[in-house]
Order: structure tokens, then sequence, then C-alpha cells
């Protein structure tokens, strides 16, 4: 089932128009340099920024999506873990919510093992700790799109490996993933990768096709080594 | 809480408009009708104006704070309340409005102007150094250029006239004047508890409000715009007041559990207790001339004021 269909949606000046088709529970990485316009798209698509082009989710055009329906069709998380005010953890996850909902906001709170820092205002929390927090209030009102801009930045490796599992459930039950990361160890467990640089979408492809390419290892200035990576000379 | 709050509204209020009694029970015996006089008359425009103007500046202040993601934004730290007494001494004295309406509208102009400087200066979300730099200067300019607007006026008396309003002051207006002040001020702020929901989605960033349909450009220049309006109505009456729009909000949060948005009502409930108490202070204190309630807002205001400011920076430094 297609489940997020846009139609040259840029950005003047960073981000080249860019036509995309998700299918439902497709989980989907960004990879490129620093500055290549992950971001720019994450942010064209959750239509932070006016934006070019038009974003359709199952068919419904986001635009035109009043705020509490829009909270079903996507969610974004960006990058900051900058939270400017001293709120429990807990009520941040409920923020997510449209009407609030305690189950649901247990229920994220068990998943991501919040239970002890849960009543911690967040700007209390370890960077680590608060990207959790940010990435459960991303979740809560199970959106048909996910948007995360790194959510596995500064987590320690049981998390990385907890967040790959929560975000493998989420494509499973039909939520279509999009995810930010620079880790290509974990390119792998995605069903497909976007390389974007310059501005644009250079490759579409299978993870495992994308990182075999020449265009790949040129594009990065990294080349396949024993046990990695190292840098192209 | 919320029983609380309405509780101590009703007797911040009752207090305000009976307390001293000694006054009310003399005209009483001297003429039932004296006594109606005094309560309808003097006591009540001023009862309405300071709760009125005490919930303007706590639900104006909480807006402003949740707008800029800033704890320290506030009518009078941004200027509004300066700006608002430039407008409104410009129209007053220079432009010869008598018109208490059209003087509530010079001093939101006057409020709207600053703070629309003040976001072209430090920008939306500015940090807390640079907003208060640049409210402090924009401040300190309305302040001087309200002076100069004084002392160049046509009228000789213009400083001694406008002393006490400027410093805040609630004595001797008119049902007219309160309803001129609190009718534009309170369907400004009407419309400002309506945005409680989207300021408090703004807490989660800019960029998630965004995603979520709110627009964050458009939502702060509803809430300075909305903010100008109801603080400038309220100072071209009763003058510039500080420190409740800065106090009442940080209180107003504790009560809502850290959100800025939600926190509009109990700063507003808190903004009118606080300045009923304060003008009650002043009518309490029998000096040789009254002294303006904007001086006991700001004694108190100071130490509170302080007291936050060293909050923030253990906060930061942990």
């Amino acid at each position: 089932m297609t489940s997020l269909v846009t139609t040259q949606v840029g950005i003047a000046g960073r981000l080249e128009p860019t036509g995309l088709t998700v299918e439902a529970g497709q989980l989907v990485a960004l990879v490129g340099p620093n500055g290549g316009g992950k971001t720019s798209l994450l942010r064209a698509l959750a239509r932070v920024e006016r934006s070019s082009g038009t974003v359709a989710v199952g068919g419904e055009d986001v635009d035109s999506a009043a705020p509490a329906r829009r909270r079903h069709l996507l969610s974004f998380l960006p990058a900051s873990r900058d939270f400017a005010w001293p709120i429990a953890a807990r009520d941040v996850i409920a923020l997510g919510l449209d009407r609030p909902g305690q189950d649901r906001v247990e229920e994220l709170i068990a998943l991501f093992e919040l239970d002890q820092l849960s009543a911690r205002p967040i700007d209390q929390l370890s960077t680590g700790e608060r990207a959790r927090v940010l990435t459960a209030r991303a979740l809560a009102a199970r959106p048909q799109i996910l948007l995360l801009d790194e959510p596995l930045t500064n987590l320690d490796p049981y998390w990385v490996l907890q967040l790959m599992a929560i975000l493998d459930t989420a494509a499973q039950s039909g939520q279509a993933v999009i995810v930010a990361l620079h880790d290509l160890t974990l390119l792998p467990r995605f069903d497909r990768a976007l390389l974007i640089a310059d501005g644009r979408v250079q490759m579409d492809e299978a993870p495992t096709s994308l990182m075999a390419s020449e265009r790949f290892e040129e594009i990065f200035r990294i080349q396949a080594a024993k046990g990695g990576w190292a840098v192209r000379r | 809480m919320r029983a609380a709050l309405v509780l101590g509204l009703i007797l911040a209020a009752a207090a305000h408009l009976l307390l001293p009694l000694t006054p009310l029970r003399e005209a009483q015996a001297i003429d039932p009708d004296l006594a109606d006089l005094i309560l309808v008359q003097l006591r009540l425009p001023r009862t309405l104006l300071a709760l009125g103007y005490g919930a303007v500046l706590g639900a104006s202040g909480a807006a402003l704070q949740a707008a800029f993601a800033n704890p320290l934004a506030s009518p009078d730290i941004s200027g509004a309340s300066s700006g608002a007494a430039l407008g409104a001494v410009i129209g007053g004295y220079w432009l010869g409005l008598t018109q208490p309406l059209a003087l509530a509208a010079c001093g939101a102009a006057g409020a709207i102007g600053t703070l629309l400087l003040l976001m072209g200066l430090a920008g939306r979300r500015a940090d807390t150094a640079t907003l208060l730099l640049a409210g402090l200067a924009i401040s300190l300019a309305a302040g001087a250029l309200t002076s100069l607007a004084l002392a160049l006026a046509p009228s000789p008396f213009a400083f001694y006239d406008a002393f006490d309003w400027l410093m805040g002051s609630f004595t001797d207006r008119s049902l007219v004047q309160a309803a001129a002040a609190l009718i534009p001020a309170g369907i400004a702020t009407v419309l400002l508890l309506r945005r409680a929901k989207a300021l408090d989605l703004l807490a989660l960033g800019e960029d998630v409000a965004a995603s979520i349909g709110v627009r964050p450009g458009r939502l702060s220049v509803e809430v300075i715009a909305l903010s100008a309006i109801a603080v400038g109505a309220c100072v071209s009456v009763a003058g510039a007041i500080g420190f409740i729009g800065l106090v009442a909000p940080f209180l107003g949060r504790s009560l809502t559990r850290g959100h800025p948005g939600r926190a509009m009502l109990p700063a507003a409930a808190i903004g009118a207790i606080l300045l009923a108490l304060a003008d009650l202070a002043v009518r309490s204190i029998h000096l040789d001339r009254p002294i303006p309630v904007g001086v006991i807002t700001a004694l108190i205001g100071t130490p509170l004021f302080l007291w936050l400011v060293l909050t923030m920076r253990r906060r930061l430094a942990s």
C-alpha cells in the first residue's frame, strides 16, 4: 500500500524538487554527507517550512489537514534535543497526543524504559535520555509516517539496538519510517536507502547495493576497508 | 488549586473594594447615597482596573514568555509597557486626544511598535541575553522619548501631571476610563487565552509545532499584537506597572507543571490578585502624598526577579 507520495517537494537553494513514494511499512534510511540535504528533505516532508510541491499521506493532502488530523498523518523529530521549558518527561510525551491519553503515555514510558525518569523535568535529563523522551513523543499519536532526524545519535549501544527494534515494530504495524542517520553499519537493517548530496536524491536503492556502488564511495569520500570503512585516498 | 485561585481572586476583589472600611462607615452615617457613591464611582473603577490590569499583565506576560520561549520575556522587560506609555503621552500631550478609547489605541500602537522592534532586533526565540539587552535598549529609548515628549509638550504642567500616571496609578479613574482600558484589553486577553494549546505545542520547538500545523511565525505575531493591545490599553489609563507580568507567569507555570501556554489562565488570576493587593497596600500606607502602585510592584518584584535570575543561572550551570 502506498503511504507517502510527494510531488516536486523542494526548498529554494537547499533542496531540488523531489518526487518520492514510500510504501506503508517501509523502513527508509536517508544518508549523505553533512549539509547534503537530509534534514531539508525531512523538513520539507514534515511541512516545517515553506516548500514547493505537495505531500500526501494515505491520499490525504498534509497542508490542508487540521492539526488534530495531521498528528495521525505524520510526525517529525528534529535533530535538536534542546527544550526550553522544564516540563516533566511524561508531560512532554503527552504533548504528542491531541487529547490526553494516559494509557498511551504509560505504554511509551514502559517501551522507552523511562519509569524512573518520567517525573523529572526534561531539561534535567542527559542528552541521550532526552532523545528517548522526544522520540516517544514523536511516536505517541501513531502517525502513518515517522520522519526522524538522527534519532540514533546520542544513544548508547543498547538504546541504538532498542530503538531500531522499536522502529522495526512500527514498520511491521504499517507505519512508514524515514530516518536520517550517519551510522553506515546500521544501513543493512533498512528496506531502502536514499543517498542525498548537493540538495538532491542521488541514489535510491536497497542498502546493500547502495553501499557496494562506486558512486556511494565517491560521494562520501570513503571506501570499503577491512572491518568497515576508510577515508578514500 | 483552581478553587484556591478563584477564592483568592474573590477575596482580593472584596478586600480591594471594601477596605479600608472606615470611610465607607462614616459616609454611611452621614448619607447612605454617599457611601454608594464612594463605592461605585471611586472604588469600583479602581478595583476593576487593578484586577483587570493585573490579569492582563499575567496573561500577556505568560503568552510572551511562551512565544519567545523565554521566562524573562514580559510586557515591561520587553519594552512594551514603555512603548505604550510613549504612545499615550504622544496621543495625550501632542495630538490633544482626550477620549479614553483614543488614548488606549495610542498606548496599544506604542506597545505594538516596540514589540515589533524587539522582534526585529532580537528575533523570535531569542536567547535570554539578547532579549534582555534589546528589551532594555528599547525601554530606555522609549523612556527617554517619553521624557522628551513631556518636556517639549505644549502644556508646561505635562511633567508634573504625568508623574503619577507614568509610575502606574489607579487613583481617581472613572468607570468610563476603566471600560476604555478593560474592554479592548479583555477581548485581546480572551483571544490570547484561546492560543493556549498552540503555545504549549510551541514548547516542543518551532519545527515540531510547525509539523503539527501550528504556524510559529504567525502565532508569535498574534501574541505580540494581542498582548500589546491589552497592555497598551491598560497603560494608557493606569500607566506602566512593572514585574507583575514577569512574576505572575512564573507562578502560573508552577501550577501547570511547567506548560507555558496553559499557564496563561492561572497567571492572569495571580496577576489580578497581586496587583489588587499591591494597590491595597498603596491605599493603606498613609504618607503626605499617594505612592504610585508601580513603585510597590517594583519593590516587591525586584527581589523576585533577582531570585529568578539566580535560579536560571543555577539551572544553566547544572
